[in-house]
């Protein structure tokens, strides 16, 4: 994995940004020194490390403004940071970049209930949200598994998911206002309390564009009222086709459930072994199904579902009669991935996406792949909307095991596309996957996509490296290559 | 004047390259349901693209479907009710509004017009369940973004960027969208006499319930069935014991004002009728307007233009969305509005959107919000990095984007 060549001379001017920084942010916001610098090397992606050139960690809009304007005018590339919990990469630093840290803007600046939404800085966290509004029975809908330390800055660069999407949508499905500081500085507002956009769709391409396109000072989300009963169902199955199935089955049903995940036999094992949650260890495949709502609803729908994965040949049920075992049944989920930490000394997960049909297919072909790269691995999925998270286990300490990791993921990566999915759906291209964009996109799509980072950052200077496996100049992007005057097919119908 | 009628991407690819080449702007158009939105276009050229039609690829248990970007919307409803299933976010016609009955609207078109019924508010707009398109930008160069699948964040949402775009980055050739089951059984719970503060309030309240309301409007007076004074419409859908107990639980909360609860067919056609916002609609003559602002103001911003000048009104989305019929004198209201969105204070937010007026109207007053400068330019940008030679519908929107 290669990141721009750092350029030496902006390094040598290290003393001299760091002076300059902080005459716009005074006191201890800025972090020069290497042991302080160190402690932002990495986020949650920690296979890849850079201590930046210099931290900075401004309080206001004019600060970060004024920063920006800074590195705009003097040439310096920024990387900006919420909790630094992204497991794509997306906020490595950068050796001769700064280090643009939000986490000092962490206020809830208002909660509005008549409009059901709340307004909040980047750097409040993503169940802080949900605090601030639970007292009214209110909640904040996307939850990525991260929510306890990830931030609303970080959710809004990534569209960050979760396990309740297919019902009530991303990160960017829940977004009504954004203030946004560009790369010159300039302050934009987007959007507000009201709905859609009066000219393009702005928030729309901010969101989930891995702060490349400007910093988000300040956000407006929806809230909504907490549904009145959640119940859910464990069933074990014989086989994956089988779960996956009973899946197809519910969805062509008209049943969206709040949650509905799926986890292959490792899974199942290393959760069980990890928190007792009582699954089932002879199963193949388990699903939980959460269905939410109106008691009425959930009363009549759990039935339904119940009804369903016995058709589906399921070999074990349970139906969680209070919220205890309710969330008894979603521990063993929601501790995967420590679960399978604690049987391997490392594990790299997995973020693709796959029409759902073919998730038996997939998952015998991860197995074969697993073989062949002689690597474990344990498979957990957001069946509800094709998110498959695969977690390959290796040992970082021995010799090329890490390589044999990556080119594990790659692999399966590459499949997801192969059968109709995508890279990633919901932890972001970052650096991870920069270089796997051409098995998706070709060139003229990834030119398309530069042209947009261009109107926003025609230097380059905001987070470069992520995301677009070759940077071009926005110049070499603007080129037309148009024959005037000549039509090129004559012979084309004209009516 | 030519015009073009691709049946292939390539055929497309080279319209636009030959519009491009000759510098020669084009239009676009399918249905022709839309052609009276927006600013008023002259351009040498007109690019057709009804000939990109046909569903191509869908399944209902993956609920994503892929289709021709012209393909009707008819079409599409048709085969997905055959399967249980709906657009969620409800795009109305408006082709009896805009005075283009019989024309027939185009997925591709609600999708560029980012249209959204009166499910906006549970459901979100077309914006929310488009997943990915290929398409042709005004460089004549085919490209593609999102995916086909529903949960997908590689690379930038350009999704999110074309919805709404009214056909001024790219022609788009083939949209996939994401569809949803569509409700066993709808209801609707009627509350007669109440005043537009207080209706405001009452639908607030309803859509912070944990009722699933999705769909809140308040009435103009003699409006719906067995309405006199103006009154609130609340909605809920799903399955028939769930639709019950929520009805029943409305009818329990509101007791005082229910006048009426109607289901079903009665229920689809009022809230189709408001989608297509029939009780602003006639006559024929009067300017339309469509606006957005927080849903508290509604009734605020509406009673302020109702106060100054002659206007028809009702509100949708809860009271976030607010329609206004005014006769076309001077700039049919445009300067109320936009002084009523930003309110005493100046800091309300919102937009309003001038859904139809005449020609000469169109020409004169912006049909979209005008933006501040800072932004303006960016979109101006963004703009020119998809159709730097401004071919495709120039100054549709905005002059110069």
């Amino acid at each position: 994995m290669h990141m721009p060549e750092p350029d030496a001379a902006v390094i040598a001017r290290r003393a001299e940004i760091a002076t300059a920084l902080r005459r716009i942010v005074p006191g201890d916001g800025v972090i020069v020194s290497a042991p302080e610098r160190r402690a932002y090397e990495s986020d949650g992606l920690t296979a890849y490390r850079q201590p930046p050139l210099v931290v900075v960690l401004p309080e206001t809009v004019a600060q970060v403004s004024a920063v920006l304007r800074y590195c705009k005018a003097e040439g310096i590339k920024v990387v900006p940071r919420g909790a630094g919990t992204s497991l794509s990469g997306g906020a490595l630093p950068l050796a001769d970049g700064i280090l643009l840290g939000m986490g000092k803007f962490n206020r809830i600046l208002e909660i509005d209930y008549a409009n059901r939404c709340v307004t909040v800085q980047p750097g409040v966290t993503n169940l802080g949200v949900t605090h601030a509004v639970e007292a009214a029975g209110f909640y904040y809908a996307p939850d990525p598994s991260s929510q306890i330390a990830c931030t609303i800055g970080g959710n809004i660069a990534e569209n960050s998911g979760g396990v309740h999407c297919l019902k009530y949508g991303l990160t960017t499905n829940n977004v009504l206002g954004l203030e946004m500081v560009l790369i010159d500085g300039e302050v934009i507002r987007l959007g507000g309390k009201h709905l859609d956009a009066d000219c393009y769709d702005l928030i729309g391409v901010v969101t989930g564009s891995e702060g490349l396109l400007g910093v988000v000072t300040e956000v407006t989300l929806r809230i909504l009222k907490k549904p009145s009963t959640a119940r859910a169902l464990l069933v074990g199955f014989p086989s994956v086709e089988d779960a996956g199935n009973c899946v197809a089955a519910i969805i062509a049903a008209g049943i969206i459930p709040g949650g509905m995940e799926m986890m292959d036999r490792p899974a199942i094992h290393a959760a069980e072994a990890f928190v007792h949650a009582g699954y089932p260890l002879d199963a193949e495949a388990l699903l939980i199904v959460e269905l939410d709502g109106p008691e009425a609803e959930v009363d009549h729908l759990i039935a339904r579902v119940e009804g369903l994965a016995r058709d589906n040949r399921a070999a074990s049920l349970r139906i969680s009669r209070n919220d205890d075992e309710r969330l008894s049944f979603w521990a063993g989920r929601k501790a995967a991935f420590p679960a399978v930490g604690r049987i391997s000394p490392d594990y790299y997960c997995m973020d693709g996406t796959i029409p759902r049909g073919r998730l038996a297919e997939v998952l015998v072909r991860i197995g074969e792949l697993s073989r062949q790269h002689g690597l474990r691995v344990a498979n957990v999925f957001h069946a509800g909307d094709g998110n498959l998270h695969p977690l390959i286990l290796y040992d970082a300490n021995k010799p090329g095991e890490i390589e044999r990791a990556e080119a594990f993921g790659a692999d399966i990566l590459k499949l997801c596309v192969a059968v109709g999915g995508v890279l990633t759906g919901e932890h972001g291209v970052g650096v991870e996957k920069r270089d796997l964009m051409p098995a998706m996109f070709d060139e003229a799509d990834l030119a398309q996509q530069q042209r947009l980072k261009c109107a926003f950052d025609p230097d380059g200077l905001l987070n470069p490296g992520k995301v677009f496996p070759t940077l071009h100049r926005c110049a070499e992007l603007g080129r037309l290559h148009v024959h005037h005057g000549q039509v090129p097919h004559p012979d084309l119908p004209r009516f | 004047m030519t015009r073009f009628v691709p049946a292939t991407i390539d055929e497309l690819r080279e319209a636009i390259a030959a519009a491009l080449a000759a510098e020669e702007p084009v239009e676009i158009v399918a249905g022709g349901s839309k052609c009276g939105l927006g600013r008023p276009l002259q351009t040498p050229h007109t690019l057709d693209l009804s000939r990109l039609s046909g569903v191509r690829e869908y399944q209902p248990s993956e609920l994503v479907l892929t289709a021709g970007a012209a393909t009707p919307l008819a079409e599409i409803d048709r085969l997905l009710a055959e399967n249980g299933q709906m657009l969620a976010f409800e795009p109305p016609d408006w082709g009896a509004l805009l005075g283009a009955g019989g024309a027939r609207p185009t997925l591709g078109g609600v999708i560029t017009c980012n249209l959204a019924g009166p499910r906006r508010v549970k459901a979100g707009a077309a914006r929310d369940h488009f997943l990915g398109f290929r398409g042709v930008s005004g460089r004549g160069e085919v490209f593609k973004a999102g995916g086909k699948v529903v949960k997908n964040v590689t690379g930038y949402d350009l999704c999110k960027l074309l919805a709404g775009s009214y056909g001024t980055l790219a022609a788009l050739e083939e949209v996939t969208v994401k569809v949803l089951p569509r409700p066993e059984t709808v209801s609707t719970v009627m509350l007669g006499g109440i005043a537009p503060d207080a209706a405001v309030r009452l639908m607030a309240a309803a859509l912070g319930s944990p009722l699933e309301v999705s769909g809140a409007a308040y009435l103009p007076k003699g409006y719906g069935p067995n309405v006199s004074p103006r009154g609130v419409v609340l909605r809920v859908e799903g399955p028939a014991p769930s639709v019950a107990f929520r009805r029943e639980a409305l009818r329990d909360h509101f007791a005082a004002a229910v006048s009426s609860i109607f289901d079903d067919d009665e229920s689809a056609a009022l809230w189709c009728a408001l989608g297509e916002a029939a009780p602003v609609s006639q006559p024929a003559g009067r300017a339309v307007w469509r606006v957005s602002v927080a849903p508290s103001r509604g009734a605020e911003v509406a009673e302020a233009v109702a106060g100054a000048l002659d206007a028809d009104w009702f509100l949708d989305w809860g009271g976030g969305l607010v329609w206004l019929a005014i006769a076309e004198h001077g700039d049919a209201g445009a300067t109320q509005i936009r002084a009523a969105i930003k309110g005493a204070d100046g800091r309300g937010t919102g937009h309003a959107s001038l859904i139809r007026g005449s020609v000469g109207l169109r020409r004169a007053v912006p049909v979209f919000e005008p933006q501040p400068a800072a932004l303006a330019a960016l979109s101006r940008r963004v703009k020119d990095g998809f159709d730097p030679r401004h071919i495709l519908n120039p100054g549709r929107m905005v002059e110069g984007v």
